[in-house]
This record gives structure tokens, C-alpha cells and sequence, in this order.
């Protein structure tokens, strides 16, 4: 019998890399020993990847992409179909846990400088692999054509009004009408259940295959390449990622599912975050609810927009707003350019820069909690000083990321 | 036309934060007590039915709450509704219903998802006489509601009454409070237990698999809390290598 299989596999093996692909990726890709809890979450992504995509296929084979019937049928999933309720609920509960995984996995690479050379292409595929995650969140969003469905999607296809020239063409372009309808509802099904996720799918695999081509950072932000067992070319700090790493992502995963399953079967609206109240009532374009707030991974951004309320040399407010939006997300693109300090890791940097994250996560958050607010006049200020702080983070980073003495990086891995 | 909706658009905000000063008061909602749903499914069809849809509950899912299919037939099903596998749909036409209320009364399936329990509780215990609106109901929570009083018989006769309070510090309030005018044929206490279980089955309408997907849950953590251990020993076990 192991004869026979052996066989098999090299007769494979003569037609397609199937044992050098295990190898190179998996039992001969070394990975650092010394990761911590931070390095859980680009694995957990990758299982939500696949619940979303499970999920949403059998979703789609109940779900009608029609205004006049997909309320109706998410209902009809919820109570008809056996288990409907559970998909629903598992794929409503993932598009949230995506972007908290992520966001925890992009704060990793800030805490150690993953972004660095030479893994700069890495981080812009995965922040490219991010802005389709949103794309996905915000054409999803509209399918259960809940009132909040409704009016968010209307809030966010008219930002792109205010662009100068082509804003209003652009935006009846995006919408198929002049309102959210019908055409718009269709054309969102197209790009959430397929175009996006099919190159959704293309990144996650270049991201894969960049982190395999200049291996994984670690939280010590050095390489492990530079010390390798003579005799083997090994890595001397690095470890076979199968097995070691698939049984350690393994507890992640359990514990992952944990918390997922207490979201999903005990408390699945998450108090109105997860599956917002107002999306229990039906798409009525005649009545615009009284506070529209978008969902919950999107109020930073939302936030900053609403932050823009002067008009200034001759652009008006809204326009500034969603400039600003937009810069908020695109500049994080520009990270491994920006930083210019000494130590990749958090490890081995000053004051200055555990200063600047902490500051930065702090008015990341206080500006996530705000767009979830209706506006005050001290709502708006405080929003104010924290976009200030959000792009001071960056702007000001080549500077004191350079005057910044570091400690010295140690040559092997803490461990 | 811009000109004049804006100052109203502006107003928003205003009212939404005074519908939310009024305080809500909770609603005793029991999911697993089945004799208080299946009175609530039972004042439902008789009172609630008779203009609003539940378009989407079959009226078999009430085996749900211990009831044969026959006996939902027998008891339950009034309305023009012909299988027990049938929808709970009434045939009112929407332009009567607009005629008479002056809007087509929501479909109720989901209406405690979007509305809450507290909120259907008190609402429900607070209609009172108004002659400002043409049905000569209004409530507290809901300012010209279309709806009328459906279950003033039981409850009696509200009226909402301004009292002038003055407090320790000799400043005046203006308290408005609702006071029972004319008695129903039921006390106040058995009329909020009515409206208490009426609203313990719109919870359970509204999403029937709740019960069940919450004991669900306690197996699935279970197996978890089992994978756990065995995923935690292998990696123990594998790491032992590692120097």
C-alpha cells in the first residue's frame, strides 16, 4: 500500500511540484521561533477567508438580489432554511471578525516593523488585500436591504459627489439609477460575490507568496537569514513551519473559535455592532432614519470625514473630507518610506516612537467610537484633534523616527 | 424646496434626543416560558392579525410553543389563511389601510429586532385619549401613532395629565403622567401581564430559532473547550523540540 502511494506520488511529482511545493512553503519554510500572540492573526484571517467564502456560497443559493424580494428572503434563510439561520449569523459575525483580525494583524507589523525592507511589496499587498476587504464590507452591506443597508450605502455613493468634475456622473455610474435601487442592489450582489473576492483571492496568494520569498519578520525585527547553520544553510533560529507552527495556529484557531462561537450563538447583533437594529426594518426611500451611522471597522474613517467642516481656499468642507478620508487609508501605503528609524521592532526603539503608536491608536479608536455618535459641536472638536494626531503620526515620522536613538538589536532572536 | 426641508432636517436631531429621554420601561420577557407565549400567539391573532402582516412566520413554526398543527388550526387561524404552512398575512388592502391610518401598518415578523422588547412594552401600555389626532388616540412614545388604541377595552381609558410638582429647592416641574380615565375589563396588573406576554411572543416571532440556538451554543463550547486540550497537549508535545 505505501508502495503503491510512493508510486503515486512520484508520478505526480513528474508532472506537477506537488512534494517541492509542501516542502518550500511548508515543512522547509522556516519560520523565527520566537513568535508571540501578535503572530496568531494573519492565520485566523485566512480561516475567515475561507468561512466567509463557505458561508456566502451556500447564501447565495437561497439569497434574491431583487429590491422587492431580499428582505424577504434573508428572513426566509433565517427560519426556512435548515441551518439557515447559523450560515447567516457565522457570515454576518465573520465580516466583522475580518476586520478585527486584520486590524490586529496590521498593528503587528507597526509594533515590529514588518513593513520594513525588505518586505515593503508584503505590506502593499496586504493593505491592497485590505481596501478589497472594505470594498467587500460595503457592497455586502447593502444585500439584506435593511433600512441601514439602504441609507449607508446612499451616504457613501454620495461622497463621491463631491469630487470636482466627474462627481455626480461618477456616482449615478456606481449606482446603475439615480437613486439606490433595483440596479444597484444587482450590481453590488456582482461585485460582493464575485469581481472582489476574485481578486481577493489573487493578493491573498501574492501576499503568501511574498512573505515566503523574504520570510517572516519576528518580534525581535531582525533577520534570521543572516545566521545559518553552515553545514545545512538553515536558518539557526528558524523552525520548519509544518509542523510547528500548523500545531501552534491550531490552538489559535480553537481559541478563535471560541469567541466566534459565543458571538454567533449567543449574542449575534452584538449589541447593534455586528447586526445594527434599524436593518431589521425594510429599504424605504421615503423615510431616512434619524441617525445614520456606518458600520462599526468603518467610523475612524467616517469620523475624519465628518472632522473637515471648513471651507478653505475655495474647496468646500466636504470635499476636504473626503480627501482626507482617503488619505487616511492610502497612507499607509507609504509606511516602509516613511519610517526611517534604526530598529524595525518596537523592541529596541525610544520613547518617541512608543510614544507616537500609543498616541495613534488612541485617537484611532476615540475616532472609531465617534463616528459611531451622532455630531455635537464637542463631538466634532475632539474629532479635530484626533485626525490631527492620526496624520501627524505619519507626517511627522521620517523626522523623529530619525533623531531617535535606538537601543542596539541583538544579533540572534530573543527566545 | 431645498430651502424648506432643511430647517425641519436640522430639527432632526433635536427630536430624536427627546424620543430618547422618555424612559423605557423593561419589559418581563421570558423565551423559554411557553404558556406565556402561547397566550401571547393567542392575543396576537386575535388583536394584531387583524391588520398587520407576519409575512414571514408560518403559522406551523408555532409547534414551536407545544401546540399540534390541529390545534393551531383550530384556535389560531382566523384570518384568510388556508395551510398551517401558510404565512401570517392578512388581505387588507393597502389603500383601505392608508385611508384609515394614514400608512400600511409595518409587517410585525421582525418588529422586536428593530423596535426591542422595553420599547414594544411600553408602547403598548401607552396609548391615551387625544382629540388632536383623527383616530382620538395618541401615545407617549410614539407622538400621532396611526394606530389606534386596538386593546382599549382590556386596558380602559388613558388620559395624559400635567402635573405641576415643586421640588425641594422650590423649583417647578411640569410632570406629565398617564392616568386611568375609564377602567377596561382587566386591572392594570392582568393588562400589563396581557401586554407582557403579547410582547414575549413578538421576542420569540422574531427570531424563533433563539432558544434553540442559545442551547446549541453550550454543545459547541463544549467540543471546543475539548479541542482545546488536545490542540494545546500536541503543540506542548511538538514544541518539546524546540531549544
Amino acid at each position: 500500500m505505501t508502495k503503491k502511494l510512493t508510486a503515486l506520488l512520484g508520478w505526480i511529482d513528474e508532472r506537477f511540484p506537488l512534494t517541492a511545493t509542501w516542502k518550500t512553503q511548508l515543512s522547509e519554510y522556516y519560520a523565527p521561533k520566537n513568535f508571540n500572540f501578535w503572530y496568531y492573526f494573519g492565520s485566523l484571517a485566512l480561516l475567515v477567508l475561507v468561512i466567509q467564502i463557505v458561508t456566502g456560497i451556500v447564501l447565495t443559493m437561497h439569497y434574491k438580489p431583487d429590491a422587492n424580494l431580499a428582505f424577504a428572503s434573508v428572513e426566509y434563510i433565517m427560519r426556512d432554511v435548515p441551518w439557515g439561520w447559523l450560515i447567516r449569523y457565522m457570515h454576518s459575525t465573520g465580516g466583522s471578525m475580518f476586520f478585527v483580525v486584520v486590524y490586529l494583524h496590521m498593528f503587528r507589523g507597526m509594533l515590529y516593523g514588518s513593513y520594513r525592507k525588505p518586505r515593503e511589496l508584503l505590506w502593499i499587498f496586504g493593505m491592497l488585500i485590505y481596501l478589497c476587504l472594505m470594498a467587500e464590507a460595503f457592497f455586502g452591506y447593502l444585500l439584506p436591504w435593511g433600512q441601514m443597508s439602504f441609507w449607508g450605502a446612499q451616504v457613501i455613493v454620495n461622497l463621491f459627489d463631491a469630487i470636482p468634475l466627474i462627481g455626480p456622473n461618477l456616482a449615478l455610474w456606481i449606482r446603475g439609477d439615480y437613486a439606490i435601487s433595483d440596479a444597484t442592489l444587482n450590481r453590488f450582489f456582482a461585485f460582493h460575490v464575485i469581481a472582489v473576492p476574485l481578486v481577493l483571492l489573487g493578493l491573498v496568494a501574492a501576499h503568501v507568496i511574498a512573505l515566503h520569498e523574504v520570510g517572516s519578520n519576528n518580534p525581535d525585527g531582525i533577520e534570521i537569514k543572516k545566521h545559518k547553520d553552515p553545514n545545512t544553510g538553515i536558518p539557526l533560529d528558524g523552525i520548519p513551519f509544518h509542523p510547528y507552527y500548523t500545531v501552534k495556529d491550531m490552538v489559535g484557531v480553537v481559541v478563535f473559535l471560541i469567541v466566534f462561537t459565543i458571538i454567533v450563538f449567543f449574542i449575534p447583533e452584538m449589541g447593534g455592532y455586528f447586526l445594527e437594529k434599524n436593518n431589521f426594518i425594510p429599504a424605504d426611500s421615503l423615510k431616512t432614519p434619524t441617525h445614520i451611522a456606518p458600520l462599526w471597522f468603518f467610523t475612524p474613517f467616517y469620523s475624519i470625514l465628518r472632522a473637515n467642516t471648513f471651507n478653505f481656499l475655495w474647496v468646500p468642507a466636504k470635499l476636504w473630507g473626503v480627501l482626507f478620508m482617503g488619505l487616511a487609508v492610502i497612507i499607509f501605503f507609504f509606511l516602509p518610506w516613511l519610517d526611517r528609524s534604526a530598529a524595525k521592532s518596537i523592541r529596541y526603539r525610544g520613547p518617541i516612537y512608543k510614544t507616537a503608536l500609543t498616541l495613534f491608536t488612541i485617537s484611532f479608536v476615540i475616532l472609531g467610537y465617534l463616528g459611531l455618535q451622532p455630531v455635537t459641536e464637542i463631538r466634532t472638536v475632539i474629532a479635530q484633534i484626533g485626525t490631527v494626531i492620526y496624520f501627524l503620526f505619519f507626517i511627522l515620522m521620517p523626522w523623529y523616527t530619525k533623531i531617535e536613538k535606538t537601543k542596539p538589536e541583538p544579533e540572534r532572536v530573543r527566545w | 424646496m431645498v430651502k424648506n426641508i432643511l430647517p425641519a432636517l436640522l430639527l432632526v436631531p433635536v427630536l430624536a434626543f427627546a424620543s430618547n429621554e422618555i424612559k423605557l420601561d423593561p419589559a418581563p420577557v421570558n423565551s423559554y416560558d411557553t404558556i406565556s407565549l402561547q397566550r401571547g400567539v393567542h392575543i396576537f391573532v386575535n388583536y394584531c392579525v387583524t391588520c398587520h402582516n407576519a409575512a414571514y412566520m408560518r403559522y406551523n413554526r408555532l409547534q414551536d410553543l407545544g401546540l399540534t398543527e390541529q390545534q393551531i388550526k383550530d384556535n389560531l387561524m382566523f384570518s384568510d389563511a388556508k395551510r398551517v404552512g401558510d404565512t401570517m398575512t392578512v388581505a387588507m388592502n393597502k389603500n383601505d389601510a392608508n385611508d384609515w391610518f394614514g400608512t400600511t401598518p409595518p409587517d410585525l415578523s421582525v418588529i422586536a429586532r428593530s423596535r426591542g422588547a422595553d420599547w414594544l412594552y411600553t408602547y403598548l401600555r401607552g396609548f391615551y385619549r387625544d382629540n388632536i389626532t383623527h383616530t382620538g388616540w395618541n401615545n407617549t412614545i410614539f407622538p400621532r401613532v396611526g394606530m389606534p388604541h386596538v386593546l382599549h377595552e382590556l386596558q380602559g381609558v388613558q388620559i395624559l395629565k400635567t402635573e405641576v410638582l415643586t421640588d425641594a429647592h422650590g423649583h417647578k416641574h411640569e410632570v406629565q403622567k398617564l392616568v386611568l380615565e375609564k377602567p377596561g375589563t382587566l386591572t392594570p396588573t392582568q393588562y400589563d401581564m396581557l401586554v407582557a406576554d403579547l410582547v414575549n411572543y413578538l421576542v420569540y416571532m422574531a427570531e424563533p430559532e433563539k432558544t434553540f440556538r442559545m442551547q446549541l451554543g453550550i454543545y459547541v463550547l463544549f467540543f471546543l473547550a475539548i479541542a482545546f486540550i488536545a490542540t494545546y497537549m500536541l503543540k506542548t508535545e511538538f514544541w518539546k523540540d524546540v531549544h
